[in-house]
């Protein structure tokens, strides 16, 4: 192949066309990364049409959310599963009170404190295992310590604990994550104002950086809201309304939905696909706050 | 918070040779200024408030509290599994029996679990790893710039629906649609392990098998491989991605020798913690997989358990604390297992930042 001249202006044969093996293999590639795209797509819509389908005649009806299950025969319709939204959203609660402080505090000490410390490369380590500790093994941990050592019974409060090993290390993530966008220009000037550093960060670093932390939150609760592992190994279902966190059993939404899984009659079926509908409409709930709140405020950076 | 604010102007306890902290001069408590000293520690004087005591106190306790957390997982279970192991009447890491019926006889061995666990996370991970690389390299390089962050939220969506909810839907809608599929290759490749079928194995009807669990555990572990593989991609330096295209690189050419080396280690550890979370997951598997008492062959059509969802299956009927234990012991081999994968994907880009 002889290259063009060079002195004057390059005339068409000059840039010749792509060979049509190179085109088709670049077609190819096109299609196959769209393809996947729409993959991943797929299932997402096909489990929302299923949830939607099967469950929305369940929450349509007058009794569901204000009623539980109590007394109601496995093949008798009607009922509802208030208990259970109690459970869910009252552990999750327990649960948020617990982890949110410790979270902070650790992505604080990340940020703040730790610098490039010994244990704080340590902790982003355990943070990072922590993260990827499965939900039964965090079950089975709140199991061995508060229920086979100190001898408390089942309850709802101990699956508040599972879920705080499971909440922990995603507060963590998101404070730390935000703590570092936070412009170290509002540090400067705070510190050189005179302003201790503890209230720095109290009334300056962690307002600026607020927004994001709540949006971590609300994707973290929406996360542990779904766990069903601790649940069945922290605590028995009760198909009737149990206020109390620490005594007894308590019925929360992933629980209906597997013990209605093994009742084959069309009134389970349709409390299973109804708690499985209301428990994702909960969860798009707390996404849809999210999304607000981050579109709300976010970082000013400049 | 207010009473702290009260008690800054009475802590006045001034420490001195703190090297970390800031010097911070304030004007209500009325410090004298220190007189210039010789450059010395001295000169590094500074006023420590009690507030900044205990608020970095608690900061401090707070990362304690995650290493001993951690630690205590691993302790805690191991105490709890250690009565039941000495009661085991067969080898724990050899035994394919898993029998904790009656407590005289006591029999209980990993190897059926952790068959099962790696089988369907490796079949969870070879459907899911291509999707997730195709959906990253779309994000990234194809999407009109627009559309980009509405998809990847939609891919995100999926991370958002609870576990038990795909695993209701793997059974009782995707089950049945993967029945032909599964059908025709018992059929017909039956001499290939993978798609044998042994008499009274149950699995293939009802479609409680590792074909379904793994499909449903890919779409669960897509969202996390994609996320982290596509925030590697968008670090692509530019120079090379406009290098390559001025050298007259297709698209296609351009991602291969820019995006795809750049990119790879970042790839393996989302990978590596996809396969970490297929391990652990519980209740899908739970819900989806018929059990069987059967020995398990390898064949996608089993049904079987795994570590996860054999201790799921037994949880609320934890009464003796000895019979509890067996199945803690299979719940530390699981947090073992999920331990090395994470610390390996941790490893996997460490090891890339730390070559460039």
């Amino acid at each position: 192949m002889s290259s063009p001249p060079i002195d004057r202006p390059a005339t068409s044969p000059a840039f010749t066309g792509l060979q049509t093996g190179r085109k088709i293999r670049n077609r190819v590639a096109t299609g196959l990364v769209t393809l996947a795209f729409l993959l991943a797509v797929i299932p997402l819509f096909w489990v929302a049409w299923t949830v939607l389908r099967y469950g929305v005649s369940a929450i349509a009806s007058g009794s569901w959310w204000t009623h539980s299950l109590s007394g109601m025969l496995s093949s008798q319709f009607g009922g509802g599963v208030y208990h259970a939204i109690y459970g869910t959203l009252a552990q999750a609660v327990i649960c948020a009170v617990i982890s949110i402080p410790i979270g902070m505090m650790v992505g604080i000490y990340l940020v703040e404190y730790g610098a490039r410390s010994r244990l704080a490369k340590a902790t982003t380590f355990t943070v990072d295992i922590l993260s990827g500790v499965p939900s039964i093994v965090a079950a089975l941990f709140i199991y061995t310590l508060w229920i086979a050592i100190v001898g408390f019974p089942r309850s709802g409060f101990a699956v508040s604990l599972a879920l705080v090993l499971l909440m922990v290390p995603v507060i963590v993530r998101t404070t730390e994550e935000m703590l570092k966008i936070v412009p170290n220009d509002l540090r400067e000037a705070a510190y050189a104002l005179g302003v201790p550093k503890w209230k720095t960060i109290v009334k300056i670093v962690i307002p600026t950086a607020m927004s994001g932390i709540v949006t971590g939150m609300m994707l973290a609760l929406a996360r542990v809201m779904g766990e069903t592992a601790p649940l069945l190994v922290l605590v028995g279902y009760a198909p009737f309304i149990n206020f109390d966190l620490f005594d007894g059993n308590m019925a929360a939404l992933p629980l209906v939905m597997v013990n209605e899984r093994n009742n084959p009659t069309p009134a389970g079926v349709e409390r299973m696909w109804g708690a499985a509908l209301t428990l994702v409409l909960i969860i798009t709930l707390f996404n849809l706050i999210a999304t607000i709140v981050s579109r709300r405020s976010a970082i000013k950076t400049k | 918070m207010s009473e702290d604010v009260a008690g800054r102007s009475t802590a006045r306890a001034s420490v001195a040779g703190r090297s970390g902290a800031r010097p911070v001069i304030d004007p209500e408590a009325r410090v004298p200024v220190p007189r210039p000293e010789p450059p010395d520690r001295q000169a590094d004087r500074s006023v420590v408030r009690r507030g900044d005591q205990i608020f970095r106190g608690a900061a401090l306790f707070s990362g304690g509290l995650m290493v001993t957390l951690v630690v205590a997982i691993g302790v805690f279970l191991l105490i709890q599994a250690i009565p039941a192991l000495r009661l085991d009447r067969v080898n724990y890491l050899t035994s394919r029996i898993w029998d904790t019926d009656s407590l005289d006889n006591l029999r209980f061995g990993i190897v059926d679990l952790l068959l099962v666990t790696v089988e369907v996370s490796l079949v969870a991970l070879v459907v899911a790893m291509p999707v997730a690389l195709g959906i990253a390299l779309f994000l990234t390089q194809y999407a009109p710039k627009r559309l980009a962050r509405p998809f990847a939220y939609l891919v995100d969506l999926l991370a958002a629906v609870p576990s038990i909810v795909f695993g209701l839907w793997g059974i009782f809608v995707l089950a049945p649609a993967l029945f032909p599929v599964a059908h025709w290759l018992n059929q017909h490749l039956s001499l290939v392990f993978l798609f044998d079928r042994r008499n009274g194995a149950p699995g293939l009807e009802g479609g409680g098998n590792l074909l379904t669990a793994g499909i449903v555990l890919a779409v669960m572990i897509l969202p996390i491989i994609t996320a982290v593989t596509r925030e590697v991609f968008e670090r692509t330096p530019r120079e090379h991605v406009e290098g390559a295209l001025a050298l007259g690189a297709t698209k296609w050419e351009m991602i291969r020798t820019t995006v795809l080396p750049f990119g790879r280690a970042g790839y393996v550890s989302a990978s590596m913690l996809g396969l970490g979370r297929a391990l652990g997951e519980t209740i899908a598997l739970y819900v989806i997989l018929s059990t069987t008492n059967l020995a398990f062959a390898g064949s996608l059509f089993d049904g079987g358990s795994t570590f996860a969802s054999k201790i799921a299956q037994a949880a609320p009927e934890f009464n003796d604390p000895t019979q509890a234990g067996a199945y803690i012991a299979a719940g530390l081999v699981l947090f073992v297992l999920t331990f090395v994968v994470n610390a390996g994907a941790r490893a996997a880009v460490a090891d890339r930042s730390g070559r460039r």
